[in-house]
């Protein structure tokens, strides 16, 4: 089964189509990457999924289930999740608080005003868990402000993965980064596709991650979708040579 | 225990030992128990302001209201309804909270500036109401003829109204339950959410967090306690001012608790202390008196931007 489905989606602004009529279906424990010249419609096709604003047209299913009309924290409840192409913390809490909350929530306690031992004991062993699957276990009482970018960005995808999700929305995840930083979060992001099975629909600029990483790769360009098709068939395709790869592949 | 945790058990030992023996130092000091009455009540009040600003990160410049309905639901009750201090605090709390509770419905929907404009015009729609509504309030005097009542335990009497020292008890003993009340709830995950909002409010909403529907539960606590905190005041003074629902009033709560240090729990009240000790001082001296406090004010914000227990902390740490 499809674990997300999007149907004609358009999205306008004024006079401005910044996503049209695209049509988009992920299976489960598959990683789509989203490629595309700046400008193309990338992140507002994202914040459409994750339901930042609401499409113009068109229809969204995710699980089975519409969820066009539904608001970004239900959209979440459900079980998606998302991090940002600037990242998204808490910046003066420790690595530890911001994951904690996270769980938390996906646990089902953010309004209780209470929280026993043993639930507590639950939560610790999975911001634990999920701490040592992004590689910051040794980092858990820093503030995740003053840790270096690739470990910030750990951070958010580790709390996203608290969520528990069954699907992971990831906006540019290596933007900003160095080699270095770049090689560990594209391993990381290896590891959670293969290993872990997530499903996971990125976007990328680099192209280097996204041809080592992506099942399929979707190419949009002035809002349309330009092309669908799997690495191989991507980088032979003349049209988005053309529009956009250049001989980087 | 680690040493975290146990410097922060004797700092909290400490701050209620104070507390607990005010009317033992504040005489030989050359101050009075009602001032430390007070302050423990404006501390209150500065503390609900801070639980919203602090902790969730939203401004409200119109929590005077509460903290005055709050005066004005005690001291009917004391005038009109039954002669029972237990019930006037009750109703001043209620009414606060549940006006809070109504009017936070559509306040929680703006931000930032907005957030504070919305506040300060309801507010004041309850300041007019006090001011016109002459018979029932008292007007531009205020609500007067009403005086706090012996505490009724069944085999004693607690007299809170002629002595000082038994009503700075009582008023210790309302500050700490409400007090282990927000404590509690902070260290909740409830809480954590709250500080959440504060952080990043975006990667609250994308953690599955409803922002709006949190901070509505955040104001309208915060209402429940400034209701309280006003309605204790109604009985410090046996008397509800119309002023006290007056945005100058909300405006000086947010000044103690910034002056305080709005990022720590405690600091609220530090900062209620250094305004009314200021107050009482220099209001014997010039009529001027708030020229220093905003002075004082104007200085903290400048150099001690996390406000004087804020300082104290860092140099500490």
């Amino acid at each position: 089964m499809n674990v997300l489905e999007i149907n004609n989606v358009t999205k306008r602004f004024g006079n401005l189509v910044a996503v049209r009529d695209v049509s988009l279906s992920v299976a489960k424990g598959e990683l789509c990457a989203i490629i595309g010249p700046n400008g193309a419609g990338k992140t507002t096709f994202f914040n459409l999924i994750s339901g930042f604003f609401p499409p113009t047209s068109g229809a969204i299913m995710f699980d089975g289930r519409d969820i066009t009309k539904l608001s970004t924290h239900q959209r979440v409840t459900l079980g998606m999740a998302r991090t940002f192409q600037i990242t998204e913390i808490f910046p003066e809490l420790t690595v530890f608080e911001n994951v904690r909350i996270a769980a938390e929530v996906a646990g089902g306690y953010r309004l209780r005003p209470w929280i026993n031992r043993s639930e507590q004991a639950n939560i610790h062993a999975r911001v634990e868990e999920t701490l040592k699957l992004v590689s910051l276990e040794t980092k858990t009482d820093r503030l995740v402000g003053e840790l270096a970018h690739g470990d910030q960005r750990a951070a958010e995808i580790a709390m996203a993965l608290a969520l528990k999700p069954h699907l992971l929305l990831l906006d540019e995840p290596t933007a900003g980064m160095g080699d270095q930083e770049t090689y560990h979060i594209t391993q990381l992001i290896r590891r959670l596709h293969r290993d872990s099975n997530y499903t996971i629909v990125l976007i990328e600029h680099d192209m280097r991650v996204v041809f080592h990483l992506a099942d399929r790769i979707c190419v949009l360009d002035q809002g349309k979708m330009l092309a669908q098709g799997t690495p191989t068939e991507i980088a032979a395709n003349e049209t988005v040579q053309a529009a956009y790869l250049g001989n980087a592949a | 225990m680690n040493a975290e945790q146990s410097r922060k058990a004797i700092v909290l030992a400490a701050i209620w030992t104070t507390l607990v023996l005010v009317p033992y130092w504040m005489v030989p000091l050359g101050g009075y128990t009602a001032l430390a009455t007070r302050v423990l009540v404006l501390g209150l009040a500065a503390m609900s302001v801070n639980f919203l600003l602090g902790f969730t990160g939203v401004l409200s410049f119109g929590h005077a209201a509460y903290f005055g309905l709050g005066a004005y639901g005690a001291g009917l009750t004391l005038k009109f309804l039954a002669l029972s201090t237990p019930l006037a605090l009750v109703a001043g709390t209620l009414l606060g909270g549940l006006c809070g509770a109504i009017l936070g419905t559509l306040i929680v929907r703006r931000r930032g500036v907005y957030f504070a404009m919305v506040t300060i015009a309801f507010g004041q729609v309850f300041y007019y109401i006090a001011f016109q509504w002459s018979s029932l309030t008292g007007g531009d005097d205020g609500l007067r003829g009403f005086s706090r009542q012996p505490i009724d335990f069944g085999l004693f009497k607690l007299d809170i109204l002629s002595s000082a020292n038994n009503f700075y008890f009582f008023v210790l003993f309302c500050f700490a339950l409400v007090v282990g009340a927000m404590g509690f709830i902070l260290r909740s995950p409830f809480g954590r959410t709250m500080i959440a909002i504060r952080e990043n409010e975006r990667r609250s909403r994308f953690l599955g967090i409803p922002v709006e529907r949190h901070i509505w539960i955040a104001f309208t606590l915060s209402c429940f306690f400034m209701g309280f905190a006003g309605a204790l005041y109604a009985l410090v003074n046996n008397f509800a001012d119309p002023r006290g629902l007056h945005y100058s009033q909300s405006g000086d709560f947010v000044m103690m608790a910034v002056m305080g240090g709005m990022r720590s729990f405690w600091g609220p009240l530090l900062g209620a202390a250094v305004f009314v000790v200021l107050q009482d001082y220099l209001s014997s001296i010039t009529v001027n008196w708030m020229s220093f406090v905003g002075l004082l004010f104007v200085l903290v914000v400048l150099f001690f931007p996390r406000g004087l227990l804020g300082f104290i902390q860092r140099s500490k740490a």
